[in-house]
């Protein structure tokens, strides 16, 4: 018969076992020390769905306290269904406080989005990532892709971003636009949109991406050189939006949803749900924008 | 404003759990009760164990009543819950030689030292719906199992018994060897905590198949045989049974912590010498062995997934480019359920900034393409779209 017991299981402080944390943090400050290096964790099951955030939840965990002021973000919102799921889970299992408030926030988890409103020296951003080798669509073989980024030999990856101009006009389109991180790890940013990108290089805060179900940790430092990659003469862009204002706010210079209505007319609102409220309540949050080369 | 904008997440998940439950209890049946889901659906459980990474037949059954007996869902508990535990120990080598036999079967000798025992197994049995089991009751059950005892006589019973291994034949002709095969990794390696590398120790690899989806493990096992490499592996000896799990405690004294029930598979196949067409003929003459063991174990009754994973294991050991099956980082990264299930049902997840990024940058090519008159083909961001 069954004993009570075994269904009386109590988790430890942020649900992740304090050797396991351990470890976690460990490779994470590899990677702070190696910016834009993949480096392998052993990213245990959590009791939620591979590729819906685990690596993400293992780097959030490893490092939140009773102190940490937590804002998870999926899509630019906090309103999303996985995000409140994942921001119930780690208040439950870390009684930290929360916020929706960008600037509030001591640590954000975020998929695909990195908030337009600047961070802090104070703040650090978890990008949940679901393929961290930048390389994997190029080579589809891990012990190769290790090998060519230990050669730094990204040849094939320049091909494909001029394969694509040949065949589109453009670098490339969209989310996820590779980038050099402090002059020798090619490394993804997630697939944030290359509107995000630029805000990466010499930022503030500290930026930890988790690839859960890959089992990597990466790591854009604070005041790190990340450069998107481009060619001399065919330079990247971010997004335009050109002539395109939200209809909520009346602003622009912000990454911008389109709604669709029934009528199959659309209408652009920001995509940033905090920066939204703000435009909206009162003077705009520090921006940095980037301006695309002529 | 469709799914994406769900203000108000909080209660959407609130109430899709609700409807969670109203489904499973509108049909107002009677709540299945924990030991009948254990005993009644004992391969359920035995796989839900095998993929979930956790032998604990109670906590199985309980994980696939409670997603409605989806095998990845309880899976995927118990994986979650295993994560959570302390490791006090790690158990000395199980020794399948002691196995308390149920069930053993060789196909590559008529008579094997021991002889073959069929065993509880559906393999000659009709599929023909048993409209029959519904009359079953507890005084049904109750007389079947007495008129069983009756047909056997206890004097007849021998005493019980382990047995020899099928392999011990080869081994004793020489025609298998106990040496680790040239170059091969044999590092002890633990694929729950650290990431796996490749080349793959063969431990390591070994753990990832015990763990794996028994439906793609089917799928790269029957690609061998069918098309994608051409090995039709032979069960040296496939055996059920229960064996005993023994850890050193810290005075050096064995213990014994319990016994669990696994299938063990040995899958004779080549050497994995002589099967490049080059060194084909060299093989032929050289005194080396000629077999080697694709193996294959897993917890509980699982011979599909046993079988499986010994045909696999044997193709992994001779690494083709030209077939799935034995392509190590295909076979091991794609069979893992756990990482499977989450990705492909990640895709259930809003994508709109991803897909925005993607649009943007194909209208603005589109916008340059007409200023310049130039006839590029647009492709849209979606092939490029690494998430």
């Amino acid at each position: 018969m069954i004993e009570n017991l075994k269904f009386q299981h109590s988790f430890n402080y942020a649900y992740i076992d304090e050797y396991t944390k351990k470890e976690i943090r460990r490779k994470t400050l590899k990677a702070v020390c190696i910016p834009g290096y993949q480096v392998p964790y052993s990213s245990p099951e959590m009791p939620i769905s591979r590729g819906w955030g685990t690596g993400g939840l293992h780097v959030t965990l490893s490092l939140v306290g009773p102190d940490d002021v937590l804002k998870i973000i999926d899509q630019g919102s906090d309103a999303s269904v996985n995000a409140c799921n994942l921001r119930n889970f780690v208040k439950e299992m870390s009684n930290c406080a929360l916020t929706f408030d960008t600037a509030e926030a001591t640590l954000i988890q975020t998929r695909h989005r990195v908030p337009e409103e600047i961070l802090t020296e104070k703040q650090i951003l978890v990008l949940q990532v679901p393929q961290p080798e930048v390389l994997r669509g190029v080579e589809r073989h891990e012990a190769k892709t290790r090998i060519m980024h230990g050669e730094a030999d990204y040849a094939k990856i320049w091909v494909t971003l001029y394969e694509a101009y040949v065949r589109t006009g453009g670098l490339r389109s969209g989310a996820g636009h590779p980038m050099m991180v402090n002059g020798r790890y090619v490394a993804t940013p997630s697939p944030i949109p290359s509107w995000d990108v630029p805000n990466l290089s010499m930022a503030r805060c500290l930026y930890l991406f988790g690839a859960g179900r890959e089992k990597r940790i990466h790591c854009v430092p604070p005041f790190t050189r990340v450069e998107p990659l481009e060619f001399e003469d065919i330079r990247f862009k971010v997004e335009e939006f050109a002539g395109v204002r939200c209809s909520v706010s009346g602003q622009d210079k912000a990454f911008m949803d389109q709604i669709y209505a029934d009528d199959l007319s659309s209408s652009y609102v920001v995509n940033d749900s905090n920066f939204l409220d703000k435009l909206r309540k009162g003077p705009r949050p520090p921006q940095r924008l980037f301006t695309n080369p002529e | 404003m469709g799914y994406v904008a769900v203000k108000g997440g909080e209660d959407a998940i609130g109430n899709a759990n609700k409807l969670v439950d109203y489904f499973r209890w509108k049909g107002r049946t009677k709540p299945i009760e924990l030991d009948q889901a254990r005993t009644q659906m004992r391969l359920a459980v035995d796989r839900a164990m095998g993929e979930g990474s956790l032998y604990a037949p109670e906590l199985a059954a309980l994980a696939l009543l409670q997603v409605e007996g989806d095998t990845f869902e309880a899976a995927f508990h118990l994986r979650a819950y295993r994560a959570t535990l302390e490791r006090r120990y790690t158990s000395e080598v199980i020794d399948t030689r002691e196995m308390f036999v149920q069930r053993r079967i060789s196909s590559t000798f008529r008579d094997i030292p021991g002889g073959q025992i069929l065993g509880p197994t559906r393999d000659y049995s009709f599929r023909l719906l048993n409209p029959a089991l519904l009359n079953a009751s507890l005084g049904s059950i109750e007389k079947f199992i007495a008129d069983l005892k009756d047909e056997i006589d206890p004097k007849k019973l021998h005493e019980m018994t382990t047995y020899k291994k099928v392999i011990d034949i080869f081994l004793k002709e020489g025609l298998m060897s106990r040496k680790p095969r040239e170059g091969e990794d044999r590092r002890v390696f633990d694929v729950t905590r650290e990431a796996i590398k490749f080349p793959v120790p063969r431990s390591a690899a070994l753990q990832m198949l015990a763990r794996a989806d028994t439906g793609a493990l089917m799928c790269m096992a029957y690609s061998t045989m069918r098309g994608f490499g051409m090995s039709h592996g032979t069960v040296g000896e496939l055996r059920v049974g229960d064996v005993l799990v023994k850890v050193v405690d810290k005075r050096g004294r064995t213990r014994i912590i319990g016994k669990i029930k696994v299938t063990e598979a040995e899958m004779v196949g080549g050497s994995g010498r002589g099967q490049t067409a080059d060194s084909g003929r060299a093989a032929k003459r050289s005194p080396a062995p000629r077999y080697s063991i694709g193996y294959g174990l897993c917890f509980g009754q699982n011979e599909t997934k046993g079988i499986c994973m010994g045909m696999v294991e044997s193709a992994l050991r001779t690494p083709n480019p030209d077939n799935p099956a034995n392509n190590q980082e295909f076979v091991l990264y794609h069979t893992e359920v756990i990482e499977g299930y989450g990705f492909t049902n990640h895709l259930k997840l809003p994508h709109y900034v991803t897909f925005q990024a993607g649009m943007e940058g194909a209208r603005r090519n589109a916008r340059r393409n007409a200023e310049q008159g130039k006839q590029v083909a647009v492709s849209a961001g979606v092939e490029e779209n690494n998430d």
